[in-house]
């Protein structure tokens, strides 16, 4: 069969139930419940006349709600419709915008704008192309980009001519790419695994919904425990509101409340596996605040949002998932689903 | 300028590709006739000021162009066309149809303009603003009461360089500063160099 046929089937493909059936349905009830508890605090908090608590920061909070609520209501929607192309679609479109954000941030040379066309308008249509061909593709998904798009970036700013920093800007191009396409790509690829050991699971759009949902926690969990037992700052010249306190303290609330949230049934896991899983997305979720933390202070920027004024970071919001999903996806394949083949 | 789907159209791309953050400092859009004048660095230049405007100010607003490059073949005519661009002929320049009389009379008194005082577009990589051609100058004097708006430009240049054809996605940052006159008793140089400074003075707000 041709690529081409292929892709037309995938839009093509009756629908065999929809992906917010039964569990991701309680799954996505909770969240709901969760959001409209966070909006009426954060109204609460800021109505208050004088309360103890910062402005700044009850904004803060009240914009992080909103983009929640954002994601939430974009998540749902894709969910609705009973392919998992929507959804490949629109993280295709979130890589595409991170990476502007990226590159717009990464010093580049004029040698490197060819390089960055094909970055934009090749590679990444390409990776994501491949997750939506689902898990049959899974050896050429999994390797496009670190294998072939990583020698390709280095050759073609070569052919280009210009040796200045030469390192440095394939490095960064490639780093781009990595994070905002690659890793990424591996959260909507969650909806094509299959063949699950558990046998009571059955669809993998719950799969993809905890994840995001833990992710999110964690890195929420991590800052308020923080805030509250914080005493050991982890770096403080790259973040100084991580403490080694908080990272404990908000793990361990995850490991917690992702136990709680297997009983819904939306993942093929039972509490103590969802409990080590969400610990694994905390741990990831961690490791990549800290990394694009690192590299903004590197750039000198705030945070992805005070870049360009009036763009609200979409990097500030999936720096956690870029990370976390790769690995929450192969251990996921390795030890829940019976390989194919 | 009626429903307008290329222009549309090109407003929409625009954004995917410029992804423009707007800022008006000591000025706010207005549909009164005015010039904005800005830094020259890619060929989206004038499509990104024209797609920052809201649009009932852009829907009297005309960008200036070149007519030898412009009405070349359908496509980029068509372009000028949606754009209800300003064509000026470089060839026929004479005394009596000098381009700044051309513009005074194809704006009457509706249209505002958009102007590149640079002349061409100045190096990329540099990222300078060189120094101002004499037109906004004529152009203030016979119509002094245009007011002149500065517009600063950023990351344009690494969106869509010279001599490169293909665009690569960008945020990019586009400052509108105060409206500047023709002073009394100013000189031409003197005039250059202020209209200048009050471009630069927007790059580092």
């Amino acid at each position: 069969m041709t690529l081409l046929s292929q892709i037309f089937t995938l839009f093509a493909q009756s629908p065999s139930g929809h992906l917010l059936d039964g569990p991701t349905g309680v799954l996505l009830g909770v969240v709901i419940g969760c959001l409209l508890i966070a909006t009426a605090a954060g109204q609460v908090l800021k109505r208050q006349p004088d309360s103890s608590v910062n402005p700044a920061i009850v904004q803060a909070f009240i914009h992080r709600v909103r983009a929640w609520w954002l994601m939430t209501a974009i998540l749902a929607v894709t969910f609705l419709i009973p392919t998992p192309v929507a959804t490949v679609i629109l993280f295709g479109l979130i890589s595409f915008w991170a990476l502007r954000e990226f590159i717009t941030l990464t010093p580049t040379r004029l040698g490197d704008h060819r390089t960055l066309f094909w970055v934009f308008f090749v590679l990444t249509p390409a990776q994501y192309v491949l997750v939506g061909l689902g898990s049959a593709y899974y050896e050429l998904f999994a390797i496009l980009i670190p294998v072939y798009g990583f020698l390709f970036v280095s050759a073609r700013i070569a052919i280009a001519g210009d040796y200045k920093r030469f390192l440095e800007r394939v490095a960064k191009i490639q780093v781009g790419l990595y994070i905002c396409v690659y890793a990424l790509s591996y959260a909507p690829a969650l909806l094509y695994l299959e063949k699950w050991t558990n046998s009571d699971y059955s669809t993998s759009a719950g799969l993809l919904f905890f994840f995001i949902l833990i992710a999110q926690l964690s890195d929420l969990l991590q800052f308020v425990c923080g805030k509250f037992i914080g005493r050991n700052v982890i770096a403080p010249s790259i973040n100084a509101s991580r403490t080694w306190e908080g990272f404990f303290a908000g793990t361990g609330c995850t490991a917690i409340i992702g136990a709680a949230l297997s009983l819904t049934g939306a993942t093929p896991f039972n509490s103590w596996q969802s409990a080590l899983m969400s610990i694994v997305i905390a741990v990831m979720g961690a490791a990549g605040t800290m990394t694009m933390s690192a590299i903004k202070r590197d750039r000198g920027v705030r945070d992805y949002g005070t870049l360009v004024e009036g763009h609200a970071g979409v990097l500030d919001r999936i720096d956690a998932i870029c990370f976390a999903a790769p690995v929450f996806y192969h251990i996921t394949r390795y030890y829940f689903t019976t390989l194919a083949g | 300028m009626d429903l307008n789907l290329t222009a549309s159209f090109l407003t929409a791309l625009t954004k995917v590709f410029a992804g423009p953050s707007v800022r008006w400092v000591d000025c706010q859009p207005d549909t009164c006739q005015r010039v904005y004048f800005a830094n020259h660095t890619s060929h989206v230049d004038s499509m990104v000021i024209w797609s920052s405007l809201p649009p009932d100010v852009r829907k009297v607003t005309r960008p200036t162009a070149a007519k030898d490059y412009w009405s070349r073949g359908w496509f980029r005519r068509h372009l000028a066309k949606s754009l209800n661009a300003l064509l000026i002929d470089r060839d026929k320049i004479k005394v009596h149809q000098s381009p700044v009389d051309m513009m005074i009379r194809e704006i009457g008194d509706k249209y505002s303009l958009i102007v590149f005082p640079e002349g061409g577009r100045a190096h990329s990589d540099s990222g300078e603003i060189r120094e101002f051609k004499s037109g906004i100058y004529y152009l203030n004097k016979k119509r002094p009461d245009l007011e002149l708006v500065p517009v600063y430009m950023d990351n344009m240049n690494r969106i869509l360089p010279r001599g490169e054809f293909l665009p690569v996605p960008l945020l990019s940052r586009v400052v509108f500063g105060a409206p500047i006159w023709l002073e009394e008793g100013e000189t031409k140089n003197e005039f250059l160099a202020r209209a200048r400074q009050s471009v630069l003075r927007l790059r580092d707000i």
